[in-house]
């Protein structure tokens, strides 16, 4: 994945640090993370099928990823069929400059968006800025984000981390550069700014010709897709422009239209804790007389092959893009979604970044550790993807090297600098408990030297001791008590 | 029934008093324990940050030690998750690395047989009055990996419930992770703390006297974070709290 946007991010620790200490976002996250997690937990426990509906998503995945060179086949026939146009992108680069291209063909310099992890996991905005080609984007959450000069930190809610009152300062202070400016004395109630967008929107939509989207699933048998959202901002885009351009990960597909059935029940419950979701727009190639009589439809690769190589770390494809995993984690709700230094945050984005990736950057070799494996995310997965497991993998991949596939082939990646020092204590503690007799010794030094402990540690032991004190170790341990009380014949011999 | 003792090389080392008390809450229920003196450590926390490889050894000899014992009792879920849920994976991965059968073989044996302490308590026994005594208010913080790994669900509260004299606090947030997550605590050491800090002032406002858990390593980030910003309250694990009696209360 190469973006452009995040390279060069601190490691996810270093990144953390200053998020945990800013009081107005941790409670605007808390604030957020919590209502929404309230209510997915609610919208969920009304169906009795729930465990049902997730085992079902979980292997319409998996059956779609296992045979994904003939589903992708199938798509691109039924999308030309219709009367669509297939473009193919093994990685960012390419995919931008498809759509450049294409967008230059139609001689226009400016495109609307519907929302679109795709497009901003390429860094399609930058690169056709670029090319003096203006986007706009047209989600509320996206346009407070593109309007602030802002990243996204979420994937649904991408703006989670501001509240209303810095929005309303956004929109009154760079609404005027893009478009129609906001109206005087705006204030921060959420009706005058839903309406200060609608108006500064709907003049884009009118006068767009072209039209950029992702997609949430393609339908491999009729060459359909399917963006799910919830303010119709997206239908515009998808209805207006002459011409419409989709950039889609090549995961996206189900096989039928029947498969849509169970992901239409668990994503919106999953991700906004509805029941329905409110704009579901499904179109399939070009309608004459009706809507974008142009459609080009550019699937990309960018790491997605490299990825399912990998026989634990493939089920991060099954992901559908809810986010519920971010709203249930401890680590997301106090990092925040910038920290993980890419448009996917949070538990999926610290599974998925360095799949996609790789693992050479800083960053994507700190994300397998952004998590204290509670496990929280993978309960609410809709497509039970287990995320600690491929976290733990992940890790194992950083410090212990070994068999990857990197753009196509396989190679074997060597252990990553700086985990020396964890390595040796690693293998020291893996011999002393593979000699029960030397940790023994090591037990009653410790218990015997016991008074002369420090309170604080020195060097990498400060991040214990920094905030929490160390427990005192007793006068022996247990098993010279037991030794000593029930006379165990001592088997450490 | 020939019932191992599996105490953790966290509670071996610095809380033995846990270990006791699991030794005379079994005793007084009947159960014939043994400590087996070779015993060490599972590999968790090898296998969590990523030494798979170095953690089998590690699994191997803790199957050699507890193969012959018809249960096996452990006072941490997290322990207890290891060898119920990591043991079969590194099995699977072994051999999935054209490494053969012999690794799932070796540790098959102890995965059924490994249970938690409140597990062995309520499903094994069959009891969840255990005649315990604790003159306390107690607020109970249910440790992710007992939680949602092992499944203990409502067990470790019909324990509680059972305690005379124990007032039982509901916990706010109680089912979010404290932030310990081993070397996480460590590796993450900002996260991790504020979500220490913030289990701590969840368990303050409750009002209760003692924060119980059913892990203690937990317990050892939760306490050490308790003292650090002076709380007053304190940890225990629910091993010691079933346990005390009128005749020998433990504090």
């Amino acid at each position: 994945m190469s973006g452009g946007t995040f390279v060069g991010m601190p490691s996810f620790p270093e990144a953390a640090h200053d998020a945990v200490n800013n009081q107005t976002l941790r409670a605007n996250l808390r604030h957020a993370t919590h209502t929404i997690r309230g209510k997915r937990a609610k919208a969920v426990a009304e169906m009795s099928d729930w465990a049902e509906l997730r085992e079902a998503g979980k292997r319409i995945k998996d059956h779609t990823l296992r045979h994904l060179d003939r589903y992708l086949v199938q798509l691109e026939e039924s999308v030309t069929a219709a009367g669509g146009v297939v473009h193919w992108a093994v990685d960012a680069d390419e995919a931008n400059r498809i759509v450049i291209d294409l967008v230059r063909m139609t001689g226009e310099s400016e495109v609307v968006k519907v929302k679109s992890m795709a497009t901003q996991e390429i860094g399609l905005n930058e690169a056709l800025e670029a090319e003096g080609i203006a986007a706009y984007e047209t989600d509320l959450a996206e346009l407070i984000v593109q309007l602030g000069k802002d990243r996204p930190s979420h994937i649904l809610v991408p703006a989670i981390h501001r509240n209303r009152g810095e929005i309303r300062d956004i929109f009154a202070r760079e609404m005027s550069e893009w478009g129609r400016p906001a109206p005087d004395g705006l204030t921060d109630t959420p009706a005058e700014l839903a309406e200060a967008a609608r108006l500064h929107l709907r003049e884009k939509f009118l006068r767009a010709k072209v039209g950029v989207s992702g997609a949430n699933f393609m339908v491999a048998e009729t060459g359909t897709l399917v963006v799910v959202e919830s303010e119709g901002n997206g239908r515009m885009c998808l209805t207006l422009p002459e011409t419409l351009i989709s950039v889609v990960g090549i995961e996206k597909i189900v096989p039928t239209w029947r498969d849509l059935e169970v992901f239409l029940q668990t994503l919106p419950r999953s991700s906004t804790a509805e029941r329905m979701n409110p704009y579901t727009s499904t179109w399939t190639g070009t309608t004459g007389g009706d809507g974008p009589q142009t459609f080009h439809l550019v699937l990309i690769d960018n790491g997605r092959t490299d990825t399912l190589a990998d026989e634990v770390g493939r089920q991060a494809l099954r992901c559908i893009r809810c986010s519920a995993c971010l709203n249930v984690c401890p680590v997301y709700e106090r990092a925040g979604g910038h920290a993980y230094g890419s448009v996917y945050p949070g538990p999926i984005g610290a599974i998925l970044s360095p799949q996609l990736r790789g693992t050479a950057s800083e960053i994507d070799a700190s994300l397998p550790y952004a998590s204290s494996l509670c496990g929280a995310c993978y309960e609410v997965c809709p497509v039970a993807i287990d995320i600690p497991e491929v976290l733990v993998h992940l890790r194992e991949r950083i410090v212990e090297g070994g068999p990857a596939t990197r753009e196509g082939n396989k190679v074997v990646l060597k252990p990553a600098k700086g985990h020396a020092a964890e390595r040796a204590a690693m293998r020291a503690a893996r011999w002393a408990f593979g000699h029960p007799g030397a940790l023994r010794t090591g037990q009653r030094l410790a218990s015997r030297t016991r008074r002369f402990h420090p309170r604080t540690l020195p060097g990498p032991g400060r991040a214990w001791s920094d905030t929490r004190d160390l427990p005192a170790v007793p006068a022996e341990p247990f098993r010279d008590w037991w030794q000593r009380t029930h006379g165990g014949k001592d088997t450490t011999k | 029934m020939r019932v191992a003792l599996f105490l953790t090389c966290v509670n071996d080392t610095l809380y033995p008093d846990t270990g006791r008390a699991v030794v005379k809450l079994l005793t007084r229920l009947g159960v014939d324990v043994d400590f087996p003196m070779a015993q060490t450590c599972c590999g968790q926390a090898h296998y969590n940050t990523g030494y798979r490889h170095e953690a089998e050894p590690l699994a191997r000899h803790f199957s050699d030690v507890f193969a012959g014992y018809e249960a096996i009792v452990t006072p941490s879920g997290s322990c207890g998750a290891m060898v119920r849920e990591l043991y079969p994976r590194m099995g699977e991965r072994a051999r999935a690395e054209g490494r053969g059968d012999g690794l799932a073989a070796t540790l098959a044996p102890v995965v059924p047989k490994t249970y938690e302490l409140t597990e062995f308590l309520v499903d094994v026994l069959g009891v969840t009055d255990v005649g315990a005594y604790y003159p306390h208010t107690v607020t109970y913080h249910p440790t992710c990996h007992g939680l949602r790994g092992l499944g203990l669900a409502d067990r470790p509260f019909k324990l509680l419930q059972a305690v005379k004299g124990l007032e039982l606090r509901e916990l706010p947030g109680a089912d979010e992770c404290c932030g310990f997550g081993g070397t996480f605590a460590l590796k993450n050491s900002d996260v991790s703390a504020a979500m220490g800090t913030d289990k701590v002032r969840n368990a303050e406002s409750t009002g209760a006297e003692v924060l119980c858990a059913a892990d203690n390593s937990c317990l050892m980030h939760i306490g050490g974070t308790m003292t650090r910003l002076s709380t007053g309250m304190r940890p225990v694990h629910i091993a010691e709290i079933l346990a005390s009696t009128e005749e020998e209360p433990s504090v």
